[in-house]
């Protein structure tokens, strides 16, 4: 079973509090949740809308099919009427000739007991329509709320709507499982599992400047600051937020900052610090489409040559692409440590369709996360030789803060310089330092680097590669693609740079073809496989209209791009 | 009285002799011996410029940033290190130019760092070209009909935004400089010490003999807590130009509404107990 409820309306009308009610109650009641939002850029007004797809198992993608449409205006019938199904129920303040209107008169309903809480009869109504314990919704509200009026008037509303609706439009699904299922999971959006797992990693200073995708990460961090003793600055703009944050993890404290597409661009320059400074940073770069400002609101996996060229000249970096809401956390967590380990700046490639998305997820293991920050051991370095770029085998020098060491001192620099970190134009001490540099990168690749994750057969015909939040769609578009094509594997890249390889070249003597399907105009992962391992890649899937991918959008592209027509 | 030679840092200089970041640099030291303060607990932030190079060329933790940018790294390592002295020092094209939005915003913030502006009213390291603090009517290559742009009035501007504490000095004036950079330490809160600092190079009108024969000491009885006397002083500049103290007030500093952050620096991190709390509200 696989339903899939449409909340739509204007901004300003309070869809974000619905959603997340809903939403989370439907978590609670034991469901599997995909719930994602479609949103203008503007404040009040536009048209807005968020699904929240629900079943028995688990879901990675928004569907195209509407089974529940509760619309806030007019608009939203328009724009979404014929994407309900035959026997779905569209809740509307009024009447329509079409049998699967009901109206609950909200608006009546509301106006006598509070106009402010009227989303609470369409709540009310949802869950009579899926026969749901009226508890849930009304813990979550008791949750919600610290004014006892408000949850009082709100409780009402939702029995109000619950009451609308008669026992004989109950959806008809498959109650069982909800008893089954085990309840260690939680319920998250990409934004927050990366505020989170940097929470956990132990930041200490974030540094942002608001944009949209990217602000989730600010908000969330800002909230919880306190409780993890981290400071959370709004900087005067990107190139001040990358700059603070580097100051202060030059000062000793693990460091982060955050932007979308354009706030990034403006931070290139001191990324480059970062890289020929050595001084480890984690960098959120939540995409969204368009260069300049684009489409702000939208999605799209077009940063990904960007992200590795970032600034100029070359200096050793890593990006990660986190896939899901459970891939986030870890690999956020995991990001501070190899920045702190590598001395080097990490970015975390996300976007908006991860970052505004939420699903229930395994709840996050904390056992066998470790942090670790590579300081010097004070004990055994010798304060008169220490030298910051000291030459070592692997790379990789001491680093101390400043103050840590006594009677030594800490300098660092954006110039090329020497072990001291002295500025030098010396020639032999450029190569040498251009070559510590990148032997980290050696040391990252043969320690620490992770290998797509592979579904499939062990040799498969045909071979699908991704990156990202892309992989999300695609597992449950290859669950429909396996049906009619079973042999054919899906290579997923959580690590994107320096690209794996391993897998990927084992896996490509294959009989048929390999298809990279990306959320951009050309194909960047299938240009980076070409230019990392010469291995071709036959055919693209693109998208690059701003909307995320559908699971069966995707299978029929891949039948009618790739099979009918290869 | 300290030593001094603690902060020399035994390297070549790339400054052209005679280049008022000589004396500059030795007022520093001064000032950081009378302070006594150690090498190890100060760090000299900077931008990118003739002047920005102070921490390849001075003995203290240094940060050596990208132009325009000591402003926001020399904040966040106060906020997060705050046993640390943070002196951000930067050239009047980094600090007023590139910079101008940090400076801005740094004002506002109010954070306990001293900024030094080595103002040659010219950009040296690119070689002549106009800062913000050029005078009209000066030609250079880039500007060869002459500057045409008002100038910046660092002070007045400061003064405006009310910043906590606004000093002039000049390098040829080595005591007062050592006192004016002391003091600019010792506040608590922002310090802006614009520092009349000759380009020999490439500023032939704003040279040593032009500041000594104008500069003078503020009068004993100015009042540098009066913000209107202290409009009035910002807005001297010619034939006599004031230094010292111009305004000076007591203000929240940035790092007060961080009550929650630790003195020191946290390598561990939140144990996992908070961490599966937080978590938790996921639930
Ligand atoms: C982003 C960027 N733009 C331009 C430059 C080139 N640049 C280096 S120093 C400088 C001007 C420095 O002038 P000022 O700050 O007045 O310092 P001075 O050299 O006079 O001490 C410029 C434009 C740079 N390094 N980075
Ligand atoms: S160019 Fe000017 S500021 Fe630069 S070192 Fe020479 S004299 Fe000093």
């Amino acid at each position: 079973m696989d339903l899939n409820l449409v909340l739509a309306g204007e901004a300003g009308q309070g869809l974000k509090t619905l959603e997340a009610l809903v939403g989370k109650a439907l978590f609670r009641a034991g469901f599997n949740i995909f719930s994602n939002k479609d949103y203008m850029s503007r404040v009040r007004g536009g048209h807005n809308f968020m699904s929240i797809r629900f079943g028995d198992r688990p879901l990675q993608a928004p569907r195209q099919e509407i089974d529940i449409l509760v619309a806030l205006n007019d608009e939203s019938i328009e724009k979404h009427q014929h994407k309900v199904s035959e026997d779905g129920f569209i809740l509307y303040d009024g009447k329509f000739d079409d049998d699967r209107f009901i109206d609950i008169y909200a608006s009546e309903m509301a106006k006598r007991i509070n106009p402010k809480a009227k989303n609470s009869v369409y709540a009310g109504a949802v869950w009579k329509l899926l026969d749901l314990p009226i508890a849930i919704l009304n813990d979550l509200i008791g949750e919600k709320f610290a004014d006892d009026d408000i949850v009082y008037d709100n409780h009402q509303l939702l029995e109000v709507g619950y009451n609308a609706i008669d026992d004989e439009k109950y959806i008809d699904y498959n109650k069982s499982f909800l008893d089954g299922k085990d309840n260690q999971e939680i319920y998250i959006n990409g934004n927050q599992a990366v505020g989170l797992g940097a929470a956990a990693a132990g930041v200490k200073f974030y540094s942002a400047y608001p944009m949209t995708p990217s602000t989730g990460i600010l908000n969330f961090l800002a909230q919880n600051q306190k409780d993890f003793g981290i400071a959370v600055e709004q900087a005067e703009d990107e190139i001040g937020a990358i700059n603070m944050a580097l100051g202060a993890s030059y000062s000793g404290v693990r460091a982060m900052t955050g932007s979308s597409g354009g706030g990034f661009s403006l931070m290139v320059e001191a990324l480059g610090y970062a890289g020929v400074g050595e001084i480890p940073l984690v960098v959120a770069e939540v995409q969204r489409p368009g260069p300049a400002t684009g489409l702000p609101t939208r999605t799209g996996q077009a940063d990904l040559l960007f992200a590795i060229n970032a600034s100029q000249d070359e200096f050793p970096l890593i990006v990660l692409a986190p896939t899901d809401q459970e891939d986030a956390f870890y690999q956020s967590f995991r990001a501070f440590n190899l920045a702190d380990k590598y001395q080097l700046p990490v970015i975390i490639l996300s976007d908006q369709f991860l970052a505004d998305s939420s699903k229930n997820i395994p709840e996050y293991k904390l056992d066998n996360l470790e942090i670790k920050r590579n300081f010097v051991d004070s004990d055994k370095v010798s304060p008169k030789s220490y030298r910051r770029y000291h030459f070592t085998e692997d790379g990789i020098s001491p680093r101390a803060y400043p103050g840590q060491l006594a009677d030594n001192v800490v300098l660092v620099d954006s110039h090329e310089h020497d072990e001291n970190g002295f500025v030098t134009e010396d020639i032999e001490l450029r190569n040498k330092m251009m070559i510590k540099r990148f032997k980290k990168l050696d040391k990252f690749i043969a320690e620490d680097r992770l290998e797509p994750e592979y579904i499939g057969p062990e040799e498969p015909d045909n071979l699908i590669v991704c990156w990202g939040s892309t992989a999300g769609p695609l597992k449950e578009a290859l669950e429909i693609i396996q049906k009619r094509d079973e042999n054919i594997g899906l290579l997923i890249f959580k690590d994107i740079w320096p690209l794996p390889v391993e897998k990927l070249k084992s896996l490509s003597n294959l009989a048929g073809k390999i298809i990279s399907i990306e959320s951009n105009f050309s194909g960047q992962l299938a240009k980076l496989i070409q230019q990392e391992t010469t291995i071709k890649v036959d055919y693209k899937i693109l998208k690059y209209d701003g909307r995320p991918f559908a699971a069966k959008e995707l299978a029929e592209r891949y039948f009618n791009e790739v099979i009918n027509h290869g | 009285m300290a030593k001094t030679d603690i902060y020399e840092a035994d390297r070549d200089t790339t400054w052209c002799p005679g280049c008022g970041n000589f004396p500059l640099r030795k007022a520093l030291a001064e000032a950081l011996a009378g302070l006594e303060l150690k090498p190890e607990n100060a760090a000299v932030i900077t931008g990118i410029g003739q002047a920005a190079k102070l921490p390849h060329y001075f003995r203290t933790n240094g940060y050596n940033g990208l132009h325009g940018r000591a402003l926001p790294p020399a904040v966040a390592a106060k906020l997060s290190n705050p046993e640390l002295t943070v002196i951000a020092a930067t050239g009047d094209g980094d600090g007023y130019g590139e910079g101008g939005n940090h400076l801005i915003h740094t004002i506002r913030r109010n954070p306990d760092i001293a900024h030094f502006v080595h103002n040659n009213q010219i950009y040296g390291l690119t070689k002549g070209q106009a800062s913000p603090t050029t005078y009209p009517g000066i030609e250079t290559e880039v500007q060869p009909e002459g500057v045409t742009s008002e100038p910046f009035n660092p002070i007045s501007f400061a003064v405006g935004m009310g910043a906590s504490f606004i000093a002039r000095s000049f390098v040829g004036d080595r005591d007062h400089l050592v006192k004016m950079m002391q003091a600019a330490i010792r506040h608590k809160g922002y310090a802006l010490l614009d520092i009349l600092q000759p380009c020999v190079s490439f500023n032939k009108v704003n040279t040593y003999q032009w500041y000594s024969e104008r500069v003078y000491q503020l009068e004993d009885d100015y009042d540098n807590t009066d913000i209107n006397a202290a409009f009035k002083k910002s807005r001297e500049w010619g034939d006599k130009i004031p230094i010292g103290i111009i305004y000076q007030q007591k203000k929240p500093v940035f790092r007060e509404s961080f009550p929650h952050l630790s003195d020191s620096i946290d390598v561990d991190g939140p144990d996992k107990a908070k961490v599966k709390n937080l978590i938790d509200n996921f639930s």
